[in-house]
Parts: C-alpha cells; structure tokens; sequence
C-alpha cells in the first residue's frame, strides 16, 4: 500500500466531506430562509432516517437481500414497539440487540 | 397587517413568524450545558461502537496503518465512506476515484446541513464551522430531536454531543485496527444491530415529535422505495442523497400547514 497515497485519500477525502457539512451551516444561518425551503427541510430527518434504514436493513453486501437479513428485519419489530412505547433510544438500542442476539440463537443460519 | 419583525423563527417545527428579540445572546435561549450534551450522546455511542469497531478491522485488513486509520477518523469522520474507502485502497483504485466516491457518499450532509441549520443562527460563522464539521447522521438526530419545541439549540450543548461522538468514533476505529480479527465476531452478541436499531429510535422519536404520521409514513416510503431503487438502478453511493430529496420533496408537498 502507497502510503503517500493514502495521505492524499485521507486529505482530500477530509476536504470533500467538510465542505458539504460546513458550507450550509456557515451561509444559510445567516439568513432568513424562504417558507417552502423550511417546509422541505422539516422533511429531512425522517427521510434521511428511513433512508439510512432501508439501506441497512434490505441490503446486504450491497445487493437487495432482505431474505438474507430476516433476522434483523425480525428484531426491528421489538426495536420498534419499545420505541413507540417507551421513547427511550437507549431502550430501543438494547432491545434491539438482545432480539436479535436471541434470534441468532433460536435459529443459526 | 402582521407587525414588522427582526428576525424569523429559527426552529424548523414552529411558525416561522414568531419575534424574536434583536438583542439575542451568541449563546442562544438553550441553556442545556455541554455535559448535557455528551449525556444525550451517549445512547447513540453503542451504534457508533460497533459500526467503528467493524471499520476499524476493515480499515486494518486493507492494509491501512494505524495512524492512517486515527487519521481517517479524525479527519474524515463518517463511517460508510470509510468502510469503502478502505475497500478501494485495496483494490489499488486511483486515488481522485476514491475522493470522488467519498464525496458523493458524504454529499448528504449537504442536506443534513441545511435542516439544522435554522437552530444555530444565534451562533458566529465560526461556531457555525465548528458544529457543522462535526455532522453526522446520528449527531444530526439527537440534534433534531433537542432542537424540538426549542427556538434554538446551545452551542455547548450541541458541542457535547458533537465531540463525544468523534472521540468514541475515533477510539474505536483505532480500537478495531488494533484489535483486528483477533477477537470474536461481533455478529456473535447481536451488536451489528446497534446502529441500524439506533435509526430505528431516531426515526420513530421524531415521528412522534412530529405528530404527522400520515405525512410522515408516505416520507418514510418515498424514502425506502427510492434508495432500492436508486441501488438496484444506478449508484448506491447516492442512494441516501436521492431518497432524502425525493422523500422531502414528497413530504413538503402533502404537508397541509402553512410553514
């Protein structure tokens, strides 16, 4: 491995994935935002939200295999209910853990 | 005939036609202090554990040094990118294809940017680049969940956060080079599920603070339909990116409240 070029990766890399993180925070607190951006923007975090979670869960190696991972998807129902139920994040990560834990148990793939 | 204003609301959940007082504090109406901040990290630590961990081991068996690996994590600091990073330098790609890759894995920020963005206007341009550096997925919804019922969050607060999550982020990855494929799978005690069950509990919190559950399901299909789409269809890198645009866009034009 070509460390000089794994110092470039990581510099340049660093920079790729700094300015879209600053450059919206850095300019458009400076301003008032127009009403239907605001509305769109509220929308964020549950998309991206659900988005992270479909890619976790439906893929695996990074094709479509929800099959392979019926195990998680079985743990996300418990992960789920603690969460509608209890609002702890904490809760749903443990709950989520030990199902799954015990779903691999119950049945070795 | 509405009263002349100072400034809009900064909160992205209320109107954003309340006043605000022109003499508004650089530390902003949240008093939550910085060891708060790390508190409300916390739960979100587990998810980053393991997930750094497990790319902390990719990292090291694509022959990534351990200083390379600190480095990464310090500099870089987001997980998927890293993760195929790692892959990439083993396969020997060029080095501008791997920065070009990281950054249209990473472009999502941009978004997660620009939602956060209305609760710091309080801060400097300066503070603003501190937070903001330190975005992610996970430090932006425990922010977004703060930010609720809030006009704006505290920079002490949302540093708390910020940097309890890059230091557990960087330990682990250096902890999971360190350790490599010496120790027993983590598949073995179910922690690979701690970072898709902790996007289990951001999103189903804030769907709750949101009280917009039809607005909020056809957002959250819009999403999941998009990203297998844009998998099996084109780039995975952009698949996050795409489904957030197209979810938002979704959930702004079903959603019946003005502002």
């Amino acid at each position: 491995m070509l460390h000089d070029k794994v110092l470039l990766v990581i510099l340049g890399g660093a920079i790729a994935t700094w300015l879209p993180r600053v450059l919206p925070m850095v300019l458009l607190s400076r301003f008032s935002l127009p009403p239907l951006f605001l509305r769109w923007l509220r929308q964020v975090p549950v998309a991206v939200m659900a988005a992270l979670l479909a890619q976790e869960l439906l893929f695996r190696n990074g094709l479509l295999d929800p099959w392979g991972n019926r195990l998680e998807l079985l743990a996300a129902i418990p992960a789920t209910l603690v969460a509608i139920k209890t609002r702890s994040l904490l809760g749903t990560v443990v709950v989520g853990v030990i199902s799954l834990l015990l779903l691999r148990l119950s049945f070795p793939v | 005939m509405k009263p002349p204003q100072t400034a809009r609301s900064t909160s992205i959940e209320q109107s954003d036609q309340q006043p605000r007082s022109a003499d508004h504090s650089t530390l902003g109406q949240d008093t939550a202090t910085f060891r708060q901040g790390v508190v409300d990290c916390i739960p979100t630590l587990l998810g980053y554990l393991s997930i750094g961990f497990a790319a902390g081991v990719v990292a090291r068996t694509s022959g990534l040094s351990l200083i390379e690996i600190a480095l990464m994590s310090t500099l870089v600091y987001a997980g998927s990118a890293q993760f195929i990073a790692a892959g990439m330098l083993a396969a020997g790609l060029a080095g501008p294809v791997i920065v070009l890759t990281i950054f249209l894995t990473n472009l999502r920020h941009l978004l997660l940017s620009a939602a956060v963005s209305p609760f710091f206007r309080h801060l400097t341009p300066l503070r603003n680049l501190a937070v903001g550096s330190l975005l992610t997925d996970e430090t932006f919804g425990v922010t977004v969940q703060h930010g609720n019922g809030r006009e704006d969050i505290g920079f002490r607060w949302v540093m708390g956060v910020n940097l309890t999550a890059w230091v557990n982020w960087i330990l682990a990855t250096v902890v999971g080079g360190v350790l490599g494929a010496a120790v027993a799978q983590p598949e073995k005690l179910g922690l690979d599920f701690a970072l898709p069950a902790m996007f289990i509990g951001l999103l189903l919190i804030q769907m709750n603070l949101n009280k917009k559950l039809k607005r909020d399901l056809l957002v959250l299909a819009g999403a999941m339909v998009t990203v297998v789409l844009v998998n099996l269809l084109a780039d995975g890198n952009i698949s996050i990116l795409a489904a957030t645009v197209v979810a938002s866009t979704i959930g702004m034009g079903v959603d019946r409240d003005a502002a």
